[in-house]
């Protein structure tokens, strides 16, 4: 790399100086060193907890089960209800969010201008500096404080709506400005009228690039716990009504089981240390491996989202 | 061709024409992937209609707003207003159900570091959780921006041009990452590995870096914190870095400057604004971070200032604590902290966006 912009002064030139070419060096190594370090936590991450989850996940029964009366030194069990409770809530958030944010997209790119507009610029970008927790809160403060409704799933949903709006806004909002103006003046020019125009010519045409926008923000909302905290109680058992009751979901879990990783007693043939290694004999405790085994379901859930979007991206023929 | 005939020449005259017209009638480009042969239509349509520029067609029928257009502009509209109206929202709601607790708090709630809420004795202060919170953000910056920087440089002017999205969408990995899956690894992987370090460091054992915990501290949840934020700060500077001007680089590159010294002559000081901002937007996300945090955090009873001790955060004070929201006072004062959580990352993200803003208007 740095003999690359040796060459560019080229030949004939006045010769660096040995100091410049030092620094020169030292910045090449020192920005590569960067780039290597910068993958070293997410090569770690993931080797870790594929390393400890794998053996959890590849059972057929970790996809179709419950945790419904296990204890954790009966092994066995599954993540069937954290999956549906993080689906469900998660479908619940975008039902709200894709049309709300896909109209404000609109309203900035179509129709934004004036004071309103400016307005809606910045409350977007602070919705998008909203800590989860404040938005948790805030869904507290309202539904159960002053309504006195009980915890459920759909609160947790209401406050991830604020979560993933700003996602979603953002990204129709540069899709929107990718589609060429051509495109609407054309559709004018031919007598269709604006909001004609905006539904058939406009979003058709920034269509994937939309999709991706929706995609990401369910990658972003998926792995919250700071709301499942404060809104959403784990159960061992599953709950397919996201209106009532307990509902469990992947990040809970993943607390639930950190929070016990020290629960042991009894005996086995083995058990996992708090690092998910197995120590021969000694106390079983399933904690560790129910765990590492939800950690991996839920990057396996978070990356296939962010894939998807990726490869739908990638068919965008304006993004480009 | 018959079908755009008709339209053409029914709708100017007919304003109400446009309401409904076929939907067959209507021009190609309704397909996505016609767009990409978008640019011969359009230089037919600039010919055509030269008048009708932007979006500002409404009048085109003689001043008539079309029903349709009404109602879709409202709609949307509407929907802008809602967004506004929940910013706003959060703010009333959490000022309003916790003013009745600061009210009946015996202790100064911007000064003390006490935090009992048993509801006969309101006592809480947000001093000490303020500095828990703000020392893990500034630890984390101190770490990642250098390393965002030497990414972002590594992007944009080494890395070959094929090899560089690839890369990119690498680091945006971490950000997929769920923070829940952080913490785990935070406190059972990385923090034991940290151990050398925090001993080093905490030899100096004054003030700051007494020595208190070894892995459940505030200097390890800094350093995940710091993992967490990169990719953020990474993106930002990535893109102000590509942005700088094509001349200021063949100027420096024309002076002879090695590959460094055109980064510090034409890249740095061009992004040193974005550089900044993308760094505010990183603490914004640090201030607000909860479960890695406080998985990592051990819960202390008194207060030190030291970054080797355990503490907690707003964020990890408050969900810790989810299960104690039982009386309106009680609630109440974590309702105030959550509100001093969202005045703080208000106050940085709306700094780092000025800055942001103001550098446009000189791009």
């Amino acid at each position: 790399m740095s003999s690359a912009s040796v060459s560019q002064t080229g030949p004939g030139f006045a010769r660096i100086n040995r100091s410049r070419k030092v620094k020169n060096h030292a910045a090449s190594v020192l920005v590569t060193l960067a780039f290597g370090l910068a993958l070293v936590p997410l090569v770690w991450l993931l080797w870790t907890v594929i390393g400890k989850g794998w053996h959890v996940v590849v059972h057929a029964s970790w996809w179709t089960g419950n945790q419904r009366n296990l204890t954790y030194q009966d092994a066995g069990g599954g993540v069937y209800h954290a999956i549906i409770g993080t689906l469900l809530q998660v479908a619940v958030c975008t039902v709200i969010s894709v049309p709300l944010a896909v109209l404000v997209g609109i309203y900035l790119v179509e129709y934004g201008r004036g004071p309103l507009a400016r307005v809606t610029t910045f409350m977007v970008d602070i919705m998008t500096g909203i800590p989860s927790i404040v938005a948790a809160l805030f869904v507290y403060a309202v539904f159960i404080a002053t309504f006195h409704l009980t915890k459920a799933g759909w609160l947790v949903s209401l406050s991830l709506v604020l979560l993933m709006v700003p996602v979603i806004v953002r990204t129709t909002e540069e899709m929107l400005k990718l589609v060429p103006n051509e495109l609407r003046e054309a559709s004018y020019a031919l007598g269709v009228v604006k909001w004609k125009t905006i539904l058939k010519v406009v979003l058709p045409t920034a269509f994937t690039g939309l999709v991706t926008g929706v995609v990401l923000g369910i990658a972003r909302v998926a792995g919250e716990t700071a709301p499942l905290l404060i809104l959403g109680p784990y159960t061992a058992n599953t709950n397919y009504n996201v209106f009532s009751g307990n509902q469990a979901a992947l990040p809970t879990m993943i607390n639930e089981m950190f929070l016990n990783l020290n629960h042991a007693t009894g005996t086995g043939a083995y058990h996992l240390d708090a690092n998910g290694d197995r120590v021969a004999g000694a106390a079983a405790n399933f904690a560790p491996e129910r765990m590492w085994g939800t950690a991996l379901t839920l990057i396996l859930l978070v990356l296939a989202l962010n894939l998807i979007a990726r490869l739908i991206g990638r068919r965008t023929k304006i993004a480009d | 061709m018959a079908d755009r005939e008709r339209n053409l020449m029914t709708e100017p005259g007919m304003p109400r024409g446009g309401v409904d017209p076929d939907p067959a009638a209507l021009p190609a480009p309704a397909q996505a992937p016609l767009t990409v042969a978008s640019s011969q239509p359009g230089t037919i349509t600039a010919d055509v209609a030269p008048p009708v520029s932007g979006g500002d067609v409404s009048s085109f029928g003689g001043g008539k707003r079309r029903v349709g257009d009404k109602v879709f502009a409202t709609v949307a509209s509407g929907a802008s207003g809602l967004i506004v109206a929940v910013v706003v929202l959060v703010a009333a709601f959490l000022i309003a159900r916790s003013w009745n607790s600061i009210a009946h708090n015996n202790a100064s709630f911007l000064f003390s570091h006490a935090w009992s809420t048993s509801v006969n004795d309101l006592r809480f202060g947000v001093a000490g959780l303020l500095w828990t919170t703000v020392l893990s953000a500034v630890i984390a910056l101190v770490i990642a921006v250098p390393v965002a920087v030497g990414v972002a440089l590594f992007i944009t002017q080494y890395a070959p041009h094929r090899l560089a999205r690839p890369v990119a969408h690498v680091i945006d990995l971490l950000a997929a990452i769920p923070s829940i899956i952080y913490g785990v690894w935070g406190v059972s992987v990385l923090a034991p590995h940290l151990t050398p370090v925090v001993r080093v460091l905490s030899n100096i054992g004054l003030g700051l870096f007494d020595k208190k915990f070894e892995t459940r501290n505030v200097f390890n949840a800094g350093v995940v914190l710091a993992i967490m934020i990169l990719p953020v700060i990474t993106a930002i500077s990535r893109d102000v870095f590509e942005r700088t001007p094509r001349q200021n680089i063949e100027a420096a590159w024309a002076l002879g400057a090695t590959r460094w010294e055109m980064i510090r002559l034409a890249v740095l000081p061009y992004g040193r604004p974005g550089v900044i901002s993308g760094a505010m937007l990183g603490m914004g996300r640090a201030l607000g971070e909860t479960i890695a945090v406080m998985m990592i955090l051990g819960k202390v009873s008194g207060f030190s200032f030291s970054m080797f001790d355990g503490g907690e955060t707003f964020a990890s004070k408050i969900a810790n604590s989810a299960a104690e929201f039982s009386t309106p006072l009680t609630t109440g004062a974590y309702l105030a902290a959550g509100l001093v959580l969202f005045v703080l990352t208000f106050v940085v993200n709306a700094l780092a966006r000025w800055i942001v803003n103001r550098r446009k208007d000189f791009a």
